[in-house]
């Protein structure tokens, strides 16, 4: 289905794509049809920067169960930082 | 069948005159022909959706596509202008029916047209497809599975899509309906839903529910894609617009 889960939030960061380091505003999230990976649903993550081109964004798609396994794999890293992360 | 035809980016006033770019497929020879709307799904106006449209001209239809994330960038490629729709709150229910109707007046009055248009959409193209079938001047609509017809999405989410099945006493054309079994959204109980409704009103329709089929089973680039229901969903709905556009 066409779900239109759609979240949106702030970061602070940058990222890289094309050999290029961009600082980045802003993550929306979406689990919906992918444009490219080879699954029904995926979730996409793109990166961006408020005053720059969509193009310029990094987007990810990801499968579910391995976006699930990231979170989980994210979480767990910063656990183990512990609060000064 | 036509085995040639034309393919071409047009301009169509779409939504408060808004001129938004469109891709038109037609089969070469006088006509005249009928017209079909091929309505491009969330992931954007992709090349498979473009596909879609040339089919239609090798059938002998002349199709049109519009680019209804144009707004968002008339340029983006079609990942960038889905993500910039992800973004952005997606297109509003107004900016469709003005840019689909839009693409109709622009079908209506190409020289080969027969003055017929039938329209077809796939998921959230699906639900569009039933919308033009209640609120613009259609001869016939193809439903591919669509969602929030009659469901809601979650409260809790930035963009809510609202149930449409209230305005199913203006529909004005038949409706074919195609869906999986193995769909979730619209879920066979919500597509038995919506039949009763049709039926009720007495709106003329068929609805066909595949086996071994879920969501999105026309798309031949995604893995959800099912041969068998495909083939079959094809035939259905060319002998459909054979008895209703022709």
């Amino acid at each position: 289905m066409c779900s239109y889960v759609v979240e949106k939030t702030a970061v602070t960061g940058s990222a890289k794509a094309a050999g290029t380091w961009t600082p980045i505003t802003t993550a929306v999230v979406a689990v919906d049809h992918p444009f490219h990976a080879s699954v029904d649903h995926a979730l996409i993550v793109d990166f961006s920067n408020a005053g720059r081109p969509v193009s310029e964004r990094v987007a990810l798609e990801l499968s579910v169960a391995s976006a699930r396994d990231l979170i989980a794999c994210m979480q767990t890293a910063l656990d183990a930082f512990g609060e000064g992360a | 069948m036509y085995q040639g035809m034309l393919a071409e980016t047009v301009t169509v006033t779409g939504y408060h005159d808004d001129e938004i770019g469109a891709y038109l497929a037609r089969p070469l020879g006088p006509g005249p022909f009928p017209g079909v709307l091929v309505i491009h799904h969330a992931p954007g106006w992709d090349t498979a959706t473009k596909e879609i449209a040339r089919r239609f001209a090798y059938e002998g239809y002349i199709a049109i596509c519009p680019n209804l994330y144009h707004r968002f960038g008339p340029d983006l490629a079609p990942d960038d202008a889905a993500a910039a729709a992800r973004a952005g709150g997606w297109i509003t229910t107004d900016q469709f029916l003005g840019d689909a109707g839009g693409a109709i007046n622009l079908l209506k009055a190409l020289p080969v047209s027969n003055g017929k248009v039938g329209t077809i959409g796939y998921c959230s193209g699906g639900r569009q497809s039933f919308l033009a079938a209640c609120e613009l001047p259609v001869d016939a609509a193809v439903d591919c599975y669509g969602a929030f017809v009659v469901s809601s999405s979650p409260p809790e989410l930035p963009f809510r899509m609202e149930p449409i099945i209230d305005r199913a006493p203006k529909i004005s054309c038949p409706i074919l309906g195609l869906f999986g079994v193995e769909d979730k959204n619209p879920s066979p109980d919500e597509v038995a839903t919506i039949d009763a409704e049709l039926t009720r009103l007495g709106k003329e329709h068929e609805f066909h529910s595949f086996e071994n089929a879920g969501h999105g089973f026309f798309a031949v680039d995604r893995p959800m894609y099912r041969q068998e229901a495909a083939v079959q969903g094809w035939g259905l709905l060319l002998d459909f617009y054979g008895r209703h556009l022709q």
